[in-house]
């Protein structure tokens, strides 16, 4: 039984939480497809920047949270969302509409967006140097260590607090934007402006709302999901880069324009990695003993190593891109 | 490219322009080639004649590699984010054909449990290939999957793990495999096939989709080639590195450094001489007005009956394949095989700005571009550098900041900052780059 908790620590509580960040920047990056038309790849770094200003008001801050009795990042959480909404509109006011009204070709959208990512990220790092940084100033990370009643098993479940957090906020968030899209006004001229632009603005829906509105979404989630992330592990100015391949594998997955598929992407991707580099070795130790002599059991039975991880959404994607080009919920094929 | 047309008086008769009449003299381009040659002296004079060739050795390599993107988002408009990986696998053969075979390696009986590992991996892709097949036995479709999923992970997991053995044994007792002691040029060729290959695999996948899909699919291939390499010790020793790589040319050693370098300058000149004129002729050639109508217009190019999907992987293929000989030249120049030494900044991104400052779809253009571009780059870090010095100095002494410790370091950040804002600025306000891309409307 031990080993099935190992598991559950190391498969199913590691993949919600890659697929709970996974899914929240694949929204957003669905989101923008669906209006926008492009694939934009400075969102990772959007989710850097929320974390940032997480950072950066937790520092200024840093007793905040103990009046309330949560930790002062979570508290100070919806100002970065503010802050990074504010920063999506004002990177597609300067950078992105311009273009956008010259008609330039997606593809050039795509391109500008890398100019943006790396001017992201240079100011990320100007800023806050190269190195990583814990978000917990003057909080002490919680780890939860439950266990389990049965006999025998010795090995804790363990959970920390920003996962729970993580967890919590990632099923508010889906929840939220449930309502939003399928009761609000708003949400509606969205979806509306996603299936057919031109019909969307002819029947008087003001199209430059859509879009800042969209912006704000996607920012504020991106917010949301880097702080969580960095609060799981530590802030570093080049978190983006390791998140871009599986965030845009999740959303192809799910079909691109497609929020809850994005959803269901994100998680499928990250419960494919924390799969993928699991040693299954340790889960067939209990029946090495049933098992024929024939057959020695390696030492490492996972199917990547862990520095190959990457390798994961990149097989997700080709194969993906392969088999269901749409997606497995049959998204939009915009061209 | 339209450059001979200009220069030397054309036998063929003036064409009927009904847009824009082609200039007779290319004033635009000599400017530029000239200020350009007034930078290159001025290096020349201040940092020494042994440093001047050195940083245009390295921007020719870049001029090959720029070459290589400028065929595909030029010619083609297909994006490709993942340079690097493509440059890295040039770098890789570049260092595996050329370096000394390594005796403890091939001299042990590890080379045959090597090739039998790799045996047991053809015989098991063999194996899965057949089982996808079953259904032309009668095999119901879905017992077909069923059995080569089933099949594919558990082979997988045989062949995987007997490999990793081998390769834990060759790392302890071999150190690395060494490499092939060829000469540098056949590794060169090598490097190029080898990019072209994975072009072609991402390209089979990507090309006939979205465009975005391929910068996406570009960027993931690169930093998995970048993995392996930096992972897989028993091939590339990994983080350790592996050098000198030998020089086609006499080294510094044997002849000082300006004069190596400059031979290996010619080297590449050559190179790039080769490939300008080959594009030169594909471009004005039937083949590379069919690529511009592709480019320009899909739909009627298909409707023209042109196979668009075949061509699009010629023009990506071909472009990969010059990325990875630029790789492998700059590799062998740098004598230095370093895996982590890869950067999606250095070797990405700004091969982009080359491409799409000096003007996209002209040769001539992506190469002043390459050239300017590399010059301001590596002029730009002591530049940064005395600049933030100055900055923290005026700030001290005015506001009384306390100046941070690592300013090197943040300094050369801000070089991350000012590419991703050429870029912006580029796309902007010059969309067609410096020397732009002439087009030639025949009324």
């Amino acid at each position: 039984m031990n080993e099935l908790v190992f598991f559950i620590n190391n498969v199913v509580i590691a993949g919600s939480v890659s697929g709970s960040i996974y899914a929240m920047g694949a929204v957003g990056v669905t989101l923008i497809f669906s209006i926008m038309r492009f694939a934009h790849f400075a969102h990772g770094d959007m989710m850097t920047f929320g974390a940032f200003m997480v950072l950066l008001l937790t520092t200024l801050f840093p007793q905040a949270g103990a009046a309330i009795g949560i930790p002062t990042p979570i508290l100070l959480m919806p100002l970065a969302m503010a802050l990074t909404a504010g920063l999506a509109v004002g990177i597609d006011r300067t950078f992105y509409k311009p273009l956008r009204a010259h008609g330039v070709k997606p593809i050039v959208m795509v391109i500008a967006s890398l100019g943006v990512t790396l001017m992201l990220q240079g100011l990320i790092r100007l800023f806050a140097g190269t190195g990583g940084s814990s978000l917990y100033v003057d909080d002490r990370k919680e780890i939860f260590r439950l266990p389990v009643p049965i006999e025998s098993v010795r090995m804790p479940v363990v959970i920390t607090e920003p996962q729970l957090y993580l967890f919590g906020l990632t099923i508010l968030s889906v929840i939220g934007l449930h309502l939003f899209l399928s009761r609000s006004r708003l949400g509606k001229a969205m979806r509306a402006m996603s299936d057919n632009p031109d019909l969307a603005q002819a029947s008087g829906i003001n199209t430059n709302t859509i879009v800042a509105v969209t912006w704000m979404l996607a920012g504020g989630l991106a917010a949301i999901a880097g702080t969580l992330l960095s609060l799981d592990v530590t802030f570093k100015p080049d978190l983006s880069f390791f998140l871009l391949l599986p965030i845009f594998a999740a959303a192809i997955v799910g079909g691109v324009g497609h929020p809850f598929g994005a959803i269901a992407g994100g998680f499928v991707v990250g419960f494919a990695e924390s799969l993928a580099v699991f040693n299954w070795s340790i889960l067939l130790r209990p029946f090495r003993d049933s098992l024929p002599e024939w057959l020695e059991l390696p030492g490492n039975l996972a199917f990547v190593g862990t520095e190959y991880k990457i390798v994961v959404p990149f097989f997700i994607l080709v194969a993906i891109l392969v088999w269901r080009p749409t997606g497995i919920f049959k998204g939009k094929v915009i061209t | 490219m339209t450059q001979s047309h200009h220069t030397e008086p054309s036998p063929e008769p003036q064409q009927a322009d009904s847009v824009a009449p082609p200039r007779r003299f290319p004033l635009r381009e000599l400017v530029l080639f000239l200020g350009l040659l007034t930078v290159v002296m001025v290096v020349y004079s201040t940092m020494g004649a042994a440093y001047g060739t050195r940083m245009l050795v390295e921007s020719a390599c870049y001029a090959i590699l720029a070459l290589g993107l400028t065929i595909q988002w030029g010619y083609a408009g297909q994006f490709n984010a993942g340079v690097m990986g493509f440059v890295a696998l040039g770098g890789f053969c570049a260092m595996f054909f050329s370096i000394p075979v390594n005796d403890a390696f091939w001299n042990s009986e590890l080379p045959g449990e090597l090739g039998l590992a790799l045996l047991y991996m053809v015989g098991a892709i063999v194996l899965v290939v057949a089982a996808s097949r079953l259904d032309r036995l009668g095999v119901p479709r879905r017992l077909r999957t069923a059995i080569a999923v089933v099949l594919g992970v558990v082979l997988y997991m045989v062949v995987i793990s007997n490999f990793r053995e081998v390769a834990g044994q060759i790392e302890s007792q071999a150190g690395f495999i060494g490499g092939m002691a060829l000469p540098v040029w056949f590794g060169w060729i090598i490097g190029g096939a080898l990019a072209g290959g994975v072009g072609y695999f991402i390209g089979h996948v990507c090309l006939g989709l979205r465009s975005d899909y391929l910068a996406i699919a570009t960027i993931g291939i690169a930093e998995i080639i970048k993995a392996f390499l930096k992972n897989a010790d028993w091939l590339t020793r990994g983080t350790a590195t592996v050098s000198p790589l030998p020089w086609p040319v006499p080294g510094p050693s044997e002849v000082g450094f300006t004069l190596a370098r400059a031979m290996y300058l010619s080297v590449t000149a050559v190179i790039i001489a080769a490939i300008f004129f080959l594009l030169h002729r594909a471009y004005n050639a039937p083949w590379g007005r069919m690529i511009r109508a592709i480019r320009d217009n899909e739909v009627s190019a298909a409707a023209m009956g042109k196979d668009i999907n075949k061509r699009r992987l010629e023009i990506f293929v071909l472009g990969c394949i010059l990325m990875g000989i630029g790789g492998a030249v700059l590799a062998s120049f740098n004598s230095l095989f370093d895996p982590q030494g890869y950067l999606p900044l250095n070797h990405t991104f700004l091969v982009l700005v080359m491409v799409i400052l000096g003007g996209p779809g002209n040769n001539l253009g992506t190469i002043f571009g390459a050239v300017a571009v590399y010059i301001i780059w590596i002029m730009s870090g002591p530049l940064a550098l005395s600049l933030m010095e100055w900055a923290a100095t005026a700030g001290a002494g005015v506001f009384g900041w306390e100046v941070p410790t690592n300013l090197d370091s943040r300094a050369l950040q801000a070089r991350v900052f000012v590419i991703g804002l050429l870029i912006s600025l580029v796309l902007r306000f010059a969309p067609k780059g410096m020397l732009p891309e002439k087009v030639r409307h025949h009324g």
